[in-house]
This record gives C-alpha cells, sequence and structure tokens, in this order.
C-alpha cells in the first residue's frame, strides 16, 4: 500500500533494533524450508480471532464476515500505517506474546517478521493451496519466500507501477508520450526547453527507486541455507541508479520532497509533467493536483528492452498470521476469503482504493469504470497488464527499516548534488550488512 | 500578611528611584526584549495561525492558495464533516482524551500533592533517598518507559484497554517535586501544630489546612499534568489498538497515516487539530490567574 517514509522509518529504527536484537536468537534466519503447520479445525464452536489493520473501512468488510460466519468471529484492531507503528507494536507483542491472530503486513516488511519467527507457515491449509493459483505469480513469491508449499500470509493488494502524464500539456508541445527510458531521457530534454521537468525523483521515498530497479529484473537480496546475499548494488540496479544520475546533472528532473505542500505544488502548477508511480498515486495525483483535473493520463512506463516488456512494483500488502495463534486453519480461512472473495476485494476497492493481488480481482467491475480526473480512461486496464509484468524474483530483505533510512539519508545528498545515486546505494548495502551482522543474521560475503 | 505591608513599603521605595534615569533606561533595554518576544511570538502563532486558515478551507483551496491567509469560508462544513465521518469517531476521541486527561490530572495532582507533602512535611528514615528517586525519575522521559510499561501490562493482560494509558499517567514525578517545595514553603508547621493541638489527625489536617494553602501550587501541577497527558501520544500508540479508546492524539495519527489511501483524511485531520487544541488553550486561560500565582510563590519565598 502506501510507500514507506523514511522519516517515520527512522523514528522507529532504535526501538525496532532493539526488539530485533532481542528476538533474533531465534534459528530461522535462512532459507530453511521450514515445515507448514499442520492445519486442522480446532473444533471450537465459536472462534474468536483479532485482526490488526489500518486499511480505513475494513470494520465493514470484517463485519460481512462475521455475519455470513457465525463460528469465526474476527474482531478488527486498528493503528497507523505499518511503518508508522504498527509493526513496531507487531513487534512488541510478538515478544510478549500477545500478538493478534492476524495482521496486514506490507511485503517489504514480511522478511523482518519472518526472520524473527513472527510468522506461521499456514502452506498446509487446504484453503491456502487452493487460493494460491489464483493470485498473481509474483506476490505468491512475496510471501511464500520461494519455498515450495509454504505461505507465510496471504497475499492482499499490489502497487503496479505506469506512466502518469500530462495528456494536453505533451500534446501542446508536441512531445511523444515516451515508451522506452531513452525516449524518456529526450521527452526530459524537450520539457526542459518548455521550461518544466519531466517528473520529481523522489529523494525522502527510495520505494519509488526500488520499483524502478525491480522492473529492471534487480533484486537486493537472497537467502539460501548459508545466509543472505545482499546484492543491493547489482548491475540491473546501478544502471537504474546511472540513468537517473544522469537526469539529475542535467537538471531534467525536480527534487522536491515527496509528499509535501511544494511536490503538490509542482503537480498542480504544471511544473512537472509525468511521474511513474503505483496505481495507488491515481489518488495522489488526484488529491495533490485538482487544477489539473482532466488532464492526466495512463500509459505504461517506459521500457529498459520494449522485446520483454516488465513493471516495477511500488507497496502492496498481505494478510500474515502470527505466530502463537491457537487458531492457524481459521485465521487461514478468513485471509483467504478477505483476498479472494469478490465481495470482499470490492468493499476493499471501494473503501480503501485496495487494488486487488488476485487475476480475478483485477476485473472486478468497480475496476473497469472510467475516472473523471483521467479524463475518463479506464486506467485500471494499464496497471491490470503492470501487474501482470511485474518480474518474480525481487526479495526484500530482514532489515528494511535500516536500509530504507540509510539510502535515503544518502537520496537527500544527492538531491543536493554532494554525492551520487551509486554511492547512496553502496553505502545503504554496506549499512545493511553491517547490520544485519549486528542481529546475527548470517550474510553471505 | 505581607499583602498589608507591601503597598507601604513600595511607595516608601519610590522616591528614591532616579526619575531621570528610570524611563531612558528601561525603554533602550524594553525594544530589544520586545523585539525578540515579537519574535518568538510569531514563530509560535504561525502554526497555529496556518492550522487555523487551512481548516476554514476546502480540498482544493488547501492546495491552491496561500497558507496564510483565507479562501473560501467552509469552516462549519469542515467541522459537521469531521464529526460525521466514521459515525462520529472522532467525538468519541475527544472524549476519551477529556477521561484520560481530566481524571489522570485530578487524581495524579491529589498522588503528588500527598507524597510532595510528606516528603517535605515528615522525617522519616529513608526521606531524601525517597526523594532522590523520585527526582530521578524527573530526568526519564515518558516515551523510554513506553516499552516496559507495555510488557508489564501484557502480563496482567490489560493492554488495549482504559486502564493501560489512564494508570501510568497518574505518577508524576515532577508534580512530587513540586510539591514538597511548595509545601515547604507555604505550609508553616506552626499551623500544622496548631492543628494537632486542636485534635485534628494528620490526613484531616492535610485535607482541610495543607491543601488549601498549596492550592495554587495543585493548580499550577494539574495544569502540567493536563497538558503533559493531553499531548501524551507514544504511550497510547503502543498500547491501544481499538478506536473507541483512544485519545485524539492517536486517532489522528492513524488518519494522517493513511492519508494515502483516503484523501479527504488531509481535511478532516487538519480540522481535527485545530479543535483538538481548543481545550488546551481554554484550560490555559481559565487558570492562567491561579498557575501565574503557584509559580511566583516559589519563587519569592
Amino acid at each position: 500500500m502506501r510507500p514507506t517514509r523514511a522519516v517515520s522509518a527512522a523514528l522507529l529504527t532504535v526501538f525496532a533494533a532493539a526488539s530485533v536484537v532481542a528476538c533474533s536468537s531465534d534459528d530461522s534466519t535462512t532459507n530453511t524450508p521450514t515445515e507448514a503447520a499442520e492445519c486442522a479445525p480446532s473444533g471450537e464452536e465459536t472462534v474468536n480471532l483479532s485482526f490488526t489493520s489500518w486499511i480505513p473501512g475494513i470494520e465493514d468488510v470484517v463485519a460481512t464476515w462475521n455475519e455470513q460466519n457465525p463460528g469465526i468471529q474476527v474482531e478488527v484492531q486498528t493503528g497507523p500505517n505499518g511503518n508508522s507503528g504498527t509493526y513496531q507494536n507487531f513487534f512488541n507483542q510478538l515478544r510478549a506474546g500477545n500478538a493478534p491472530d492476524l495482521g496486514q503486513i506490507e511485503y517489504d516488511a514480511l522478511a523482518s517478521f519472518r526472520v524473527q519467527g513472527g510468522l506461521e507457515n499456514i502452506g498446509g491449509c487446504d484453503v491456502v493451496q487452493d487460493a494460491q493459483g489464483k493470485f498473481i505469480d509474483w506476490t505468491w513469491d512475496q510471501v511464500s519466500f520461494g519455498e515450495e508449499g509454504a505461505a507465510y500470509a496471504v497475499p492482499q493488494d499490489t502497487g503496479p507501477m505506469a506512466l502518469f502524464y500530462r495528456a494536453d500539456l505533451f500534446e501542446e508541445a508536441g512531445i511523444a508520450v515516451p515508451t522506452t527510458w531513452d525516449e524518456y531521457a529526450q521527452a526530459a530534454e524537450k520539457i526542459a526547453a518548455e521550461g518544466g521537468k519531466i517528473t520529481n525523483f523522489s529523494t525522502a521515498d527510495i520505494n519509488q527507486f526500488a520499483g524502478f530497479a525491480w522492473q529492471n529484473g534487480a533484486s537486493w537480496f537472497s537467502a539460501d541455507d548459508a545466509g543472505w546475499d545482499v546484492t543491493i548494488t547489482g548491475d540491473e540496479t546501478l544502471e537504474v541508479a546511472n540513468y537517473w544520475q544522469d537526469l539529475l546533472e542535467r537538471d531534467l528532473v525536480a527534487t522536491y520532497p515527496a509528499w509535501t505542500d511544494e511536490w503538490n505544488n509542482a503537480y498542480n502548477s504544471s511544473e512537472v509533467w509525468t511521474w511513474v508511480s503505483a496505481v495507488w498515486g491515481a489518488n495522489t495525483i488526484q488529491d495533490g493536483a485538482p487544477d489539473t483535473a482532466g488532464q492526466w493520463a495512463v500509459a505504461p512506463m517506459p521500457q529498459w528492452d520494449t522485446a520483454a516488456p516488465a513493471a516495477g512494483n511500488w507497496g502492496g500488502s498481505s494478510i500474515a498470521v502470527f505466530s502463537g495463534t491457537d487458531y492457524p486453519y481459521e485465521a487461514a480461512q478468513f485471509a483467504t476469503w478477505l483476498n479472494t472473495s469478490e465481495e470482499a476485494l470490492t468493499m476493499l476497492a471501494d473503501s480503501a482504493n485496495i487494488y486487488p493481488a488476485t487475476t480475478e480481482g483485477l476485473t472486478l467491475p468497480v475496476l473497469q469504470e472510467g475516472v473523471e480526473f483521467y479524463g475518463d480512461q479506464v486506467i485500471w486496464d494499464v496497471f491490470a497488464e503492470a501487474a501482470n509484468q511485474v518480474p518474480s524474483n525481487f526479495t526484500w530483505g530482514p532489515t528494511m527499516t535500516d536500509t530504507y533510512a540509510s539510502i535515503s539519508d544518502g537520496f537527500k545528498l544527492v538531491a543536493t548534488g554532494t554525492s551520487t545515486v551509486e554511492d547512496a546505494l553502496v553505502n545503504g548495502e554496506e549499512a545493511t550488512v553491517s547490520t544485519m551482522k549486528s542481529q546475527s543474521i548470517p550474510v553471505k560475503e | 500578611m505581607s499583602q498589608t505591608t507591601a503597598p507601604t513599603r513600595r511607595r516608601a521605595r519610590q522616591p528614591h528611584q532616579p526619575a531621570a534615569t528610570g524611563p531612558r533606561a528601561s525603554l533602550l533595554s524594553q525594544v530589544p526584549a520586545m523585539g525578540v518576544m515579537l519574535i518568538a511570538t510569531l514563530t509560535f502563532l504561525t502554526p497555529i495561525w496556518w492550522l487555523f486558515v487551512a481548516s476554514t478551507k476546502n480540498r482544493s483551496d488547501l492546495v491552491n492558495t496561500n497558507g496564510l491567509w483565507f479562501a473560501d469560508w467552509n469552516l462549519s462544513s469542515n467541522v459537521s464533516a469531521l464529526l460525521e465521518y466514521r459515525d462520529g469517531v472522532y467525538l468519541q476521541w475527544l472524549l476519551n482524551s477529556a477521561a484520560y486527561t481530566i481524571g489522570g490530572a485530578l487524581i495524579g495532582t491529589l498522588l503528588a500533592a500527598m507524597c510532595g507533602y510528606a516528603l517535605a512535611k515528615y522525617q522519616f528514615r529513608g526521606r531524601e533517598v525517597l526523594f532522590n528517586v523520585v527526582l530521578g525519575g524527573v530526568l526519564v522521559p515518558l516515551t523510554t518507559l513506553a516499552l516496559p510499561l507495555f510488557l508489564m501490562f501484557s502480563l496482567v493482560n490489560l493492554t488495549n484497554t482504559f486502564w493501560s494509558v489512564f494508570l501510568p499517567s497518574l505518577v508524576s514525578p515532577f508534580g512530587v517535586y513540586l510539591s514538597r517545595i511548595f509545601a515547604a514553603a507555604s505550609v508553616p508547621d506552626e499551623v500544622l501544630e496548631a492543628a494537632r493541638l486542636d485534635g485534628s489527625n494528620e490526613v484531616r489536617t492535610f485535607f482541610t489546612v495543607s491543601i488549601r494553602l498549596m492550592f495554587p501550587a495543585l493548580v499550577t501541577i494539574s495544569l502540567f499534568q493536563f497538558v503533559a497527558i493531553w499531548n501524551n501520544f507514544f504511550l497510547p500508540l503502543i498500547m491501544l489498538r481499538d478506536e473507541a479508546i483512544m485519545p485524539v492524539t492517536l486517532g489522528l495519527y492513524n488518519w494522517n497515516s493513511q492519508i494515502s489511501q483516503i484523501p479527504e483524511l488531509r481535511g478532516y485531520v487538519l480540522t481535527g487539530a485545530l479543535l483538538s487544541v481548543i481545550p488546551l488553550i481554554l484550560m490555559f486561560s481559565l487558570l492562567q490567574r491561579f498557575w501565574k500565582n503557584g509559580l511566583g510563590a516559589g519563587a519569592i519565598k
């Protein structure tokens, strides 16, 4: 869902580090396949489950479930967006032994929970096995960590990326809408000549950059029996880094801190022409740049290789079952219903713009409607195509809070011209490796 | 006692002041002082002014117009939209905040007063050690205590309850410290002895005599408590999951973290933040007379 904010992440790093150290004695640090737990009904007449989520309006969806399933009653607990405090609360609750049965966790945070033994493997549950085929392939890789028959969560939503652009400005200036990154750079020059900027390179929030790297087939982490491999400075990522470094050096992109008033204003005042962002970005622009209503359009994101089209992903979350629950079977039932039934997915899309992770979900009637702000374009078509083009191999690490904090520190220097994107990544990789070592997470040299 | 003598003394001193240098010297020192004050006032008031202006705007004006000046006046519709959103959960949060704060301030002040009074007026072994431990408590930020508190409350199954936030709000080391100073200064031993001679027991003396003498100090302490609890954020963040018992600070924070999914929340957060500072402003203006006195009383003696 919402992109990680480096600020709030940094705020919680201290506490996260403390709790990680306290819990990392657990032996499940590597990718050793763990037996999926026996998944049998508890046999109790009425099971009460607690479920923590920060999705606005999820109470109504859960109320529907409770009506239809008198035997499995779910109680919703709420909190702030994951990185703004809820993850920290999960860690605290796991330590105290009173974690909820189910919780919302974004893909990039799942590995942190798994490393600490916080997640129940519900891959052995019939209902989960049956549901696997319904999900977009790469989302299943995110929750199974590539293990056969495992599932540490059920995918909920995704953030496939596409190109939001000002159709009116491109047309007036006679510039073609770029389909490749080369064309994007050329368009950037022409737009600069018109006095605009092609886009804003987010320096406070590195998840957009991660999405670009993901599109190019990068993976920042991988793990096997011998430990974790940290590959933030892999070739695919560096290619992306150098591309943006070049645009930054030629002053073709803006560097406003994302999600601020200045940033909104840059879009609202037509200074910035495009934004390569995730499906939820449709709302962000609509809200931040109300004066430009009707002038935006959405196209697939620019490609490195048009022969093998790919898209990045930015955000997305899953519903995990926490270890220590007495009711893995019932929890799995609910999590699967919440993320596969048309009823639930429609309600979620309506109330909180949750973009479903199932292939069927992409064809929901609510996602077939034109959007007025985008000139009545059915923008969801573009994202549905993108969702299926996201590469599967991208893996998040177990200490993402720290990784984000250290890379985004570097990115802030990039904005002032005192550092480069590549340097920020190199420093981020070093910091990540040392954090992992300090938490006794095995790292391969 | 001193009130009767003070005016005479002031009158007596006046003729000795050199009339010529007085005003000029004060004018010279006044200008920079006023300048600094003015800048400080602006610095503190600007965000509140911005918040007020922002709360009067609709969503589109919020982005389009100058942040420090008004556009179309939408305050009342913003407020009613806020109060209607999610069945008025915002009002519930305000009530919760009031319950945590008023209860915490009253009981917390009473506990602090009793403790400080005992430390000031009774001789017992370990008194100074006890006082130093309490004083050490002033130095420990509430934030660092939140996690241990969470683990303790987990043991007794009290997390995510009203009590998990209310009970820790009742203790105020700083209040104990102030109470001791004020009790030592404003409750004369002679009065206590007189009360004892009259046959009053210690508890009764405290509630009928001492507490009245300490009253200005207690207003100050309860005001500090009030502000501290009203603004306390980290403890509820860690303890509470149930929207129905959240204070307004945590509720607004939750909304603020969901803005990217539900953009209209931005307006609700702004209006909600404006409404939530009103009780603080009211509290300060109503009690201003008392707490000024309270602070002064300690300083003079």
